[in-house]
């Protein structure tokens, strides 16, 4: 089943698609070198940015008429370098809870996240202290707390070293499988994207030259 | 009010009148001013005799303009006179942040300037001070001049409070969006405490009223003769219009002026 179907989309100068899968229930990875759009692509499926030309269709809707709000908190992305609000790291996680007008989690469930993306910290302590990678992760985990249908992660991993990166891609690959949802990743790793995607879209200045299913290539 | 004419330094009704050269000889203070900075080589003397004279005509200006409007009380003057003060307001607002305002926001600092002034000036003079005819310039302009000016001061510290909120905490902005919250929700802290800034200069005043100084309302009327209990009545009852007409005018402007930093689409522009 489709989940996104991209038709003669651009964005300024930066990306020029004619054409764009991608399926749902798949594990998806957007790989290319930085500055070829990739980030673009996942900014305008969450619908923080739309296309200037051109059509995206979210489940065959046309995205420009399904609300920025409601889409957001179905297909919810993890920017590269996000934002850490005031307060404490239970603050951080519950965040996305609050902006969506959720019911927030109990500790419990909120110690799991932690454990989950293997942040060894008090749910007390300040999150203004954290390390980079610490922050990614804290903002993974809230993110898996949202429990979207779609996952798009932008670098989820870019300020990780190696092998945190390998078990943290892991498991949220692993989560992504379990519950029936769907994931679209941008990465650098070459590695990380062969080793756990379904498919692999490679970009170049802005356009789509690749498109790979694990069985085998498909040239666009 | 207005007492143009000076009759030679006696009291007439209890007041002692200032004739021209009794006003004249308050010039001393500038010409102290203006040796003080010299002595010290402040090179500011220009700008002292400049704003000393400007105010001097500024004043003798309106003294006889009031005379005029008191003496011929018409609706439409008065309605004339609110509207350019409204403008007067509203640019003054515009030029302070010259560059920094999109037409949107302008408009809605326009809109929220006029309703929240004149909806709390209609209260205030209809329904507290029951003045007949409506129109009455006496009470109008004078009443009309502290809820402006003041609404005007606070839409300033909440405009520059706005724009600093949402540039320098652009980010968490658009973190709020991506994680699923409304403009609103997104931009709430932010709103919080432009309002609290707006507000805080006439909070403060309340507080230190009639202890730390006397406000110029009161000390006016007391001057003119009037007893001290009505001066203060009408003290409190403009210090508590001052503070509806800011908090309303503030709060308009914060929702409509927040919606102007999004597109249709709840992206930040």
């Amino acid at each position: 089943m489709t989940l996104f179907e991209l038709i003669d989309v651009k964005y300024q100068n930066i990306l020029d698609l004619p054409t764009l899968f991608i399926e749902k229930n798949k594990v998806v990875t957007i790989v290319g070198a930085s500055g070829s759009g990739k980030s673009t692509i996942l900014r305008m499926l969450n619908k923080m940015l739309s296309p200037t030309q051109g059509r995206i269709l979210y489940h065959n809707i046309d995205l420009s008429l399904i609300n920025s709000v409601t889409h957001r908190r179905q297909v919810t992305m993890l920017s590269q370098n996000p934002a850490v609000f005031e307060g404490s790291i239970r603050d951080n996680l519950n965040v996305g809870l609050k902006f969506q007008d959720k019911s927030l989690s109990s500790d419990n469930v909120l110690l799991g996240i932690l454990e989950k993306v293997k942040l060894k910290k008090e749910l007390d302590s300040s999150a203004n202290t954290l390390s980079g990678g610490e922050r990614q992760r804290l903002a993974l985990g809230r993110v898996l707390l949202l429990n979207p249908e779609v996952y798009l992660l932008d670098e989820p991993s870019s300020s990780l070293d190696d092998e945190m990166e390998e078990s943290i891609i892991q498991m949220v690959n692993e989560h992504v499988r379990r519950e029936a949802k769907s994931l679209v990743m941008v990465t650098h790793s070459k590695g990380i994207a062969e080793k756990y995607s379904d498919v692999i879209i490679e970009i170049s200045g802005g356009e789509c030259c690749s498109y790979r299913g694990c069985n085998g290539e498909r040239n666009h | 009010m207005v007492n143009a004419v000076a009759t030679g330094g006696v009291m007439v009704n209890g007041i002692i009148d200032l004739p021209a050269f009794q006003v004249a000889l308050a010039y001393f203070f500038v010409l102290m001013v203006l040796i003080i900075v010299r002595l010290l080589g402040i090179k500011r003397e220009k700008e002292i005799i400049i704003s000393s004279i400007r105010m001097t005509l500024q004043l003798i200006l309106t003294g006889y303009v009031l005379v005029y409007v008191f003496e011929n009380p018409n609706p439409f003057i008065t309605a004339g006179i609110i509207i350019l003060m409204e403008a007067f307001a509203v640019h003054t607002v515009f030029n302070k942040f010259k560059g920094k305002l999109t037409k949107p926001l302008k408009s809605a600092i326009a809109l929220s300037m006029s309703i929240g002034t004149l909806s709390c000036l209609v209260y205030f003079l209809v329904i507290i001070v029951r003045i007949s005819p409506w129109y009455d310039p006496q009470y109008f302009v004078p009443i009309a001049g502290m809820l402006i000016g003041n609404s005007m001061t606070g839409i300033s510290l909440g405009v520059k409070s706005l724009l600093e909120g949402l540039t320098t905490q652009r980010a968490l902005v658009e973190e709020a969006l991506i994680l699923g919250a409304t403009p609103q929700a997104a931009t709430k802290s932010i709103i919080n405490s432009t309002f609290d800034a707006a507000i805080m200069p006439t909070i403060n005043s309340m507080v230190g009223m009639g202890i730390v100084f006397l406000p110029g309302m009161m000390t006016g009327q007391i001057l003119s003769g009037t007893a001290p209990t009505t001066a203060i009545a009408y003290q409190i009852a403009i210090m508590l219009g001052i503070l509806g007409a800011v908090a309303f005018t503030v709060i308009l402007m914060l929702q409509l002026g927040y919606r102007t930093f999004f597109n249709t689409e709840d992206q930040l522009q």
